[in-house]
């Protein structure tokens, strides 16, 4: 809490365009740090005090075996829960327990497990309206002529920016499509395609590659690595492939029963003993 | 069979017109309307004078039915917001008005404030309202949004029903009234009166020199010497032209960024707000805006247009009677809101004031039964006067909620959508398909002049 005015300052300068490496004025403090955070729903305690940091442009992964509690972790950091006791940091700042709308707009972002496209919109409409802070979402200035060629402008700007997505993710041949046509996989696409199209400087993924085609899961990690080499992105991933977890996350966080088990490498993580006996069950 | 194929092909012609153009669409469906009910003139016998009149009529209620639905469309069809307190929003807006702008001697006293002042003041009061409304119910889930709209509008209702409130005086030690249960009709009267007459409240005044050459024009040609139909009919049309101008205005807002927020909080909040929406802050100013124009809505049709306001005409039946053309029209489209108000105000509000005439006129029937199982019963043996000894007998409240019922139970099976909600009408300020082209010159082309000269070189 001390340090959060000092931080806010540099937390707050628009995202995306820092040059790759400029990271000095927040080189102690990492992107996400989440402290101590409990979430009780009734009598259930789904996440009973973790504690872990997401390094900045790394792509974390976070993995553990069902009700673990990674979903409600990811519910409370991104405010869809208010936690019931803890902090979380992005940025310096702390940021448990504010609106959905408030975190996104700092610049951390999430993509929902089971994929939320709006069905009755296009691919097209899904994507245009991620873009924050657009000029016309004020009444005004969607109305009045004067701003309205402005707004204009920045639609056709937009228009563009969202072509490219499509054409990288391969939707773009159901761009005019309703989203709730599409099938899972590409609902997928589209949602990550929609949160990247936000200009976040983290994302939160949840189960980002679940019924996508291994040829375009590879295509998806290595654009993941190059927004992180080149645009200073930071990752936290929820997934349960394993492989891709070991292959292409590092490092690797385990939770269990709403707990951070274990920290590390993917190969410490492979060879630690707790981890194995909460996915298979201790051996007595 | 040249002719015929000539007139098939003529017809899928006007199809797809009708199905490119909504100007074409609401014109037609004006020209049927305006066409059914010179008919009904005719059938009564009408003059010319009463052929205007019931134009006039028509234009009028097609024009007020289609603002109020456009209101309630922005905040039902594109917000998803669960408005059920029309009738106390419009309210607001006229008897805000009426207060504003009666003479301060009249009874109830006003302030006697301009005519302009009271209309934005009554859509002000009206957005102020729904603001009042919306900021503790929109943080709950929507339907409580219904409950407290419902609420509201019966307790102003109720408040300007109150004796209390008939006559009283503010802190400065100005008069000020509601009128009671007899309301307000003291405040000036319809604008339109003061183009066509030398003193606007009075018709026996003389004319002025347009209302003069007006006048003058409808009496060589038609014969009509009743000025009253010809200024009813201009007022409808003046409405026809803010019912344009409001639709263009909420067409902008539903293609702008704004309105794609819009049409995502209907879908799922969460997903707006996980995109840094402030939902909220979006849900509020729709509201307040649809408000306005209901409030605006309640002055051009019961202010202006009645000339009287009483609290007996903002019952709930009133709301339903919206919702229902909203229903017709199909929620989420603005040319549908227009031709669902159309059809609402021409099918189920006027002709069942015009059908008992034309009973009346036709047959030779006792007012009889009374009561509906009696009246369709003989139907199955083939006796038809009964049902229309009926509609007869009870004019005209039960016949419109029968003629209700039936339309609902019909497009419930048939077309739930409503007339046009299957359309799908994109929600941004230009078009999203083009800019396709590799590079998306295409699409700059378009819509930055300024661009393109270097591009020409």
């Amino acid at each position: 809490m001390s340090s959060e005015p000092a931080a806010d300052g540099v937390g707050e300068e628009p995202a995306g365009d820092n040059a790759v490496g400029d990271t000095t004025e927040t080189a102690d403090e990492p992107p996400l740090r989440v402290e101590n955070l409990r979430k009780e729903f009734g009598g259930i305690t789904a996440v009973d005090g973790a504690s872990f940091e997401v390094a900045d442009e790394s792509l974390t992964g976070l993995i553990g075996p069902n009700g673990a509690g990674k979903s409600t972790t990811f519910n409370c950091i991104t405010g869809v829960h208010e936690p019931t006791d803890g902090a979380v940091y992005f940025n310096g700042t702390d940021i448990a327990g504010l609106a959905p709308n408030v975190i996104a707009n700092r610049g951390l972002v999430r993509t929902f497990q089971i994929a939320r496209e709006l069905a009755e919109m296009t691919v097209l409409e899904n994507l245009m309206l991620a873009p924050q802070r657009q000029q016309g979402e004020t009444l005004f200035r969607s109305v009045l002529p004067p701003f309205r060629d402005g707004v204009i402008e920045e639609e056709t700007e937009l228009r563009e920016a969202v072509w490219e997505s499509l054409e990288f993710f391969e939707i773009d041949h159901l761009a005019e499509e309703q989203a709730g046509n599409l099938s899972g996989g590409q609902r997928k696409l589209l949602e990550l395609a929609r949160a990247l199209m936000t200009n976040p400087d983290m994302l939160l993924l949840d189960e980002p590659f679940a019924g996508v085609n291994p040829t375009l899961e590879t295509k998806l990690l290595d654009r993941i690595n190059q927004l992180r080499a080149e645009e200073g992105l930071t990752f936290l991933l929820v997934e349960h492939d394993m492989d891709i977890i070991m292959e292409h996350c590092d490092p690797v966080i385990v939770m269990h029963q709403g707990q951070v088990l274990a920290e590390g490498r993917p190969e410490e993580i492979r060879n630690n003993e707790r981890v194995v006996d909460a996915y298979f069950g201790e051996q007595q | 069979m040249s002719t015929d194929w000539f007139q098939t092909s003529r017809l899928t012609q006007f199809r797809e017109l009708l199905e490119r153009s909504d100007v074409a669409l609401v014109l037609t469906a004006m020209a049927a309307f305006y066409l059914l009910f010179l008919g009904i003139g005719a059938i009564l016998n009408y003059d010319v004078a009463g052929l205007i009149s019931i134009l006039g009529q028509v234009t009028f209620f097609t024009a007020v039915y289609a603002l109020i639905v456009l209101a309630l469309n922005l905040h039902w069809g594109y917000a998803g917001l669960f408005n059920i307190g029309i009738a106390g929003f419009m309210a607001v807006g006229v008897y805000t008005m009426a207060m504003l702008t009666a003479p301060p001697t009249g009874s109830p006293p006003g302030l006697g404030l301009p005519v302009v002042v009271g209309v934005v003041g009554g859509m002000l009061a009206a957005a102020l309202v729904g603001l009042v409304t919306a900021l503790p119910a929109l943080r709950l889930r929507a339907d409580y949004l219904a409950i407290v709209t419902v609420a509201i509008s019966e307790i102003i209702r109720l408040t300007y029903n109150s004796p209390a409130f008939s006559t009283f005086t503010l802190p400065g030690g100005i008069a000020l009234g509601t009128g009671g249960a007899s309301g307000i009709g003291t405040f000036p009267s319809n604008p339109i009166q003061a183009v066509y007459y030398v003193d606007p409240s009075s018709a026996a005044s003389g004319a002025t020199p347009i209302g003069a050459a007006i006048f003058g024009f409808f009496e060589a040609v038609f014969g009509v010497v009743r000025s009253a139909v010809i200024v009813d009919l201009t007022y409808g049309l003046v409405l026809a032209v803010v019912v344009f101008l409001v639709y263009t205005l909420l067409a902008r807002v539903g293609n702008s960024p704004f309105g794609r927020v819009l049409k995502a909080i209907q879908e799922d909040e969460v997903v707006a707000k996980s995109l840094g929406k402030d939902t909220n802050r979006f849900k509020i100013k729709t509201f307040m805006l649809g408000c306005a124009l209901m409030g605006l809505a309640g002055v051009l049709w019961q202010g202006f247009g009645t000339g009287a306001v009483y609290p007996q005409a903002f019952r709930p039946e009133l709301t339903f009677y919206i919702f229902i053309a909203v229903i017709i029209g199909g929620a989420g489209s603005n040319t549908g809101s227009v031709l669902g108000g159309a059809v609402f105000a021409n099918l189920l509000f006027l002709l069942p004031q015009y059908l008992p005439n034309i009973i009346e006129q036709t047959f030779s029937i006792q007012a009889d039964p009374n009561n509906f199982i009696a009246a369709v019963g003989p139907i199955a043996a083939g006796e038809i006067a009964p049902l229309l000894g009926y509609i007869l007998n009870q004019r005209l409240p039960a016949l419109r909620f029968v003629f209700v019922g039936v339309l609902l139970i019909y497009l419930m099976q048939n077309r739930p959508e409503g007339l046009l909600g299957h359309r799908t009408e994109t929600a941004a300020a230009v078009d999203l398909s083009e800019g396709h082209t590799p590079g998306g010159r295409t699409g700059s082309d378009l819509t930055a002049p300024d661009e393109r000269g270097v591009d020409d070189e």
